[in-house]
């Protein structure tokens, strides 16, 4: 007999109805705003910035030259040597992120069984560095020179079987590829994973893109600030605002389910996964608006939420003026104008791409355990006319109960998140 | 959970015949689609054959800015979309947009796209620090594979979830996997499912001719993929997509359509063990097949035919026999097993999804497509593989199975509209 939970399910996926909501019992970060969890969370709290001067490569030919790089990350100190030649920079960032997620929820999957344990990643393009190295190496040279790990680097599922198979999870492997809205249609999916039977999913994402032809493939939408003061460059909802910085780094979470995690004493740590839900915009040249109030609304009565019991807001903040309206016009469209604290402390970092939503949703996480709300540094005031309230200049100490995570990806993708505090509900 | 997935709509774009009935006609007909590569010149790699799409954009429907924005992939799975939603009779325009969703698969993505741009912008390779100056607008369309699933999205309308699942080469079970569980859990009403891969270029035969995973077997392309065959010496690259409308049950009866058949189980496992090693026992492909049949509440005994992964590679073809009679007992030896590889190749992400559309034309019109090729068998390899020539068959319930990169393998089982209803009911209790 296999490993299924019982009763059998009703269902070809094997969906039960959902009894309790999952926990989030570990994160591991590696972000710019530091390597691990605790030194990230201090430099949002302190509003310390890391964006700079890209020193991945000589970037004087770009006319975007600030990132927000993850200074001091030794792939040395923190992957298997054997990995390192193997996987790209975005796979280092995940297996370190993963193992200090593990360590972190104090799970020893050997431990666990084995077909219970799940990982579901977002990835937004991929291992853009290493590919564009084989692919020097083949014009440069001939077929031969490409290396062997080409075929395993590469590819988008690099960090979800690299994952699974350092540390033993050999229930679904998951792999979604929204852009920027990935990080948070990943945690909805670990959702989904221990809905079916899963009782630790590995979730969440990382982005590396930060060379020559990543940059220039981001280059063209056109989204990118070519402000080159690093204090003024990703201003979000400011009316300076002009465009975003991009940046490497994102956050891998431990997902439990309730029960599982309480079985092993792990408790509810962080927080809870409330609610989730996905939509998308309509193309560019349809008449028919964006559907991200709708996608914040299908999410809050998921959780089983009225507006008002949104305790604060992680949005998108693309740094595009049309995009930071859309979204300030959709958070007053569902809490009213000024209705809930408003935060992004993603100013900090850039955009990560599919390792920002997972950031977010680990940053959010630890606000609700803090009970504090970061600021977004940066920008001086919400442009005229956006009524969001914005949170700026210091953090902002209140309860929370409740934090919703927005994102945005590329195309038209929207995701929405609700985390509830560890003890929310809890009877 | 009482809402049910089944399949309205089957649309193909695969190597010998743009189209779901020349797709079949292939099969049906045992006849190969792999020839020496015609897309670029590949006289410098180890495997210089393919399974290649004789695919013309104009002629498909495409206009010109779509044509000039659109990486090979995208052109592919808009066109299977499109079909597909043609043949489900399904009228997307009078549908809610926010209860349309899209879940496609592609392993690779834009890749062709990708390599080509960097090919200008570096002068073949010279400058690592690329001209950014001429990137095309699209660029970024091409480095971010969910660029295929919004083409698809856009194509009707969808403003549902969207996503692109990207997990090697099980995406393609994978991504109807995930729409199906959209419309189990009440998500979605009607989702566009499928996967797309337009691999054929210099850097994904370089990269597979490094781990010696294609095969050079150059002097007889038609004949080089031999799943299960004793001579078998690797995969033949592929391309193509698929993409399938899967709707609610009770709503697809109620407005009439025609059903290809349900889809009764879904299920991944990995083996945790080598990114592409596999081992030879089965074990994790075999559990991945019986937590499938248990959540269709099928007893193994009820599967009439098994849509292999089949890629023509040593290790694959002993890994997945071993997983067949892990799973299923001595019933293994009984039901019919093929794979449709040794005909349109292997498309990476995409074919999973070729394949499920092999299964539910295969369970349509109640013939099991060959395995082509294969004329020696292998004395590990004992099952039946349907060698050569396609057979008819009754068939109520089918298995497609994927293994890829990263030790992922997957199982779906479709089964024919309300034939086996009963059963399971009776399992259930």
């Amino acid at each position: 007999m296999s490993a299924v939970t019982a009763p059998a399910p009703r269902s070809a996926t094997g969906v039960t109805t959902a009894v309790r909501p999952p926990v989030v019992t570990g994160l591991g970060i590696v972000a710019p705003t530091g390597t691990d969890a605790a030194a990230h969370w201090r430099s949002v709290l302190e509003g310390t910035s890391a964006i700079g001067r890209i020193t991945l490569f000589d970037p004087s030919s770009y006319p975007v030259r600030l990132a927000g790089q993850v200074p001091g990350f030794s792939a040395r100190e923190r992957v298997p040597s054997r990995l390192i030649q193997q996987t790209d920079r975005w796979t280092h960032l995940g297996l370190a992120a993963a193992e200090a997620a593990l360590a972190d929820a104090g799970a020893h999957p050997a431990e666990l069984p084995e077909y219970e344990l799940a990982v579901v990643t977002a990835s937004s393009s991929g291992g853009t560095e290493f590919g564009q190295h084989e692919m020097e190496n083949l014009y440069q040279h001939t077929p031969e020179w490409v290396g062997a790990y080409q075929s395993i680097a590469w590819f988008y599922a690099a960090t979800t079987g690299q994952i699974s198979i350092r540390h033993g999870l050999r229930g679904p492997c998951g792999v979604l590829c929204c852009e920027q809205a990935g990080g948070l249609d990943a945690i909805g999916q670990s959702r989904r994973l221990i809905r079916t039977g899963a009782k630790l999913v590995m979730t969440g994402g990382t982005d590396a893109s930060l060379c020559p032809y990543g940059l220039t493939a981001q280059l063209t939408t056109g989204q990118l600030s070519t402000v080159q003061d690093p204090a003024r460059a990703y201003l979000p909802f400011d009316s300076e605002a002009s465009g975003y910085l991009p940046g490497e780094g994102g956050a891998l979470l431990v997902v439990e389910d309730a029960d599982a995690a309480e079985a092993r004493g792990a408790g509810h740590r962080y927080g809870q996964v409330l609610g989730y839900a996905a939509g998308f915009d309509p193309p560019p040249d349809s008449d028919r608006g964006p559907v991200l109030a709708r996608t914040v609304g299908a999410a809050l009565a998921d959780a089983g939420l009225q507006p008002g019991e949104v305790d604060v807001v992680f949005a998108d903040a693309l740094g595009v003026p049309e995009a930071d309206r859309a979204e300030a016009a959709a958070l007053a469209e569902v809490f009213g104008p000024c209705g809930v604290p408003v935060t992004a402390p993603k100013t900090l970092t850039g955009r990560l791409y599919g390792g920002g939503a997972a950031l977010d949703a680990a940053t959010a996480l630890l606000a609700l355990r803090d009970q504090v709300i970061p600021h977004t540094a940066g920008p001086s005031a919400p442009a005229p006319g956006y009524g969001i309230d914005l949170v700026l200049g210091e953090p902002r100490h209140q309860e929370l109960r409740t934090a919703l995570v927005v994102a945005r990806g590329y195309g038209g993708f929207n995701a929405a998140l609700v985390l509830g505090h560890s003890a929310f509900r809890d009877t | 959970m009482s809402r049910r997935a089944v399949i309205t709509g089957v649309g193909v774009v695969a190597p010998g015949g743009v189209g779901r009935e020349a797709f079949w006609k292939l099969l049906s007909d045992g006849r190969t689609a792999t020839r020496r590569i015609s897309l670029f010149d590949p006289a410098s790699f180890r495997s210089q054959m393919a399974a290649e799409a004789d695919f013309d954009p104009v002629a498909a429907g495409l206009g010109p800015r779509q044509i000039r924005r659109m990486d090979r992939a995208a052109q592919f799975a808009v066109v299977s979309a499109r079909e597909a939603v043609e043949d489900s009779g399904y009228d997307f325009a009078a549908a809610d947009p926010a209860r349309t969703g899209v879940s496609i698969g592609s392993a690779v993505g834009c890749t062709m796209g990708l390599e080509e741009e960097y090919v200008l912008l570096s002068d073949a390779g010279k400058h690592w620090l690329v001209d950014h100056t001429y990137g095309v607008p699209h660029l970024y369309g091409y480095m971010v594979p969910s660029t295929l699933a919004v083409e698809v999205a856009w194509e009707v309308g969808a403003e549902g979830p969207v996503a692109l699942v990207s997990t090697g080469c099980t995406s393609g079970l994978d991504s109807i996997g995930h729409g199906v569980q959209l419309i189990e859990e009440g998500t979605s009403d009607v989702v566009l499912a499928g996967a797309t891969d337009a691999p054929l270029s210099p850097i994904t035969s370089a990269c597979f001719d490094a781990i010696k995973a294609t095969s050079p077997s150059n002097s007889d392309p038609e004949h080089a993929s031999r799943p299960f065959d004793a001579e078998r010496d690797g995969f033949v690259l592929g391309e193509g997509a698929a993409v399938l409308v899967l709707e609610d049950k009770t709503a697809a009866e109620a407005r009439g359509a025609r059903i290809y058949g349900e889809i009764v189980g879904y299920a991944g496992r990995s083996n945790a063990f080598h990114m592409t090693g596999l081992k030879a026992n089965g074990r994790e492909m075999a559990e991945a097949i019986k937590v499938c049949l248990d959540r269709a509440r099928l007893d193994p005994s009820a599967v009439d035919y098994i849509n292999a992964h089949g890629s023509g590679t040593k290790q694959n073809d002993r890994h997945e026999t071993a997983a067949f009679k892990r799973s299923l007992g001595e019933h293994a030896y009984r039901v019919p097993v093929s794979s449709i590889k040794s005909m349109v190749g292997h498309s990476l992400g995409a074919i999973g999804s070729i394949e499920v559309a092999a299964c539910a034309l295969a369970l349509d019109r109640q013939v099991v497509p060959p395995t082509a090729n294969l004329r020696n068998p292998d004395p590990e390899c004992d099952l039946d593989y349907v060698p050569l020539t396609a057979r008819e068959h009754a068939m109520d319930v089918v298995l497609s199975v994927g293994s890829g990169f990263g030790g992922f393998q997957s199982a779906t089982v479709l089964a024919r509209h309300g034939a086996v209803d009963h059963e399971r009911e009776a399992n259930a209790a």
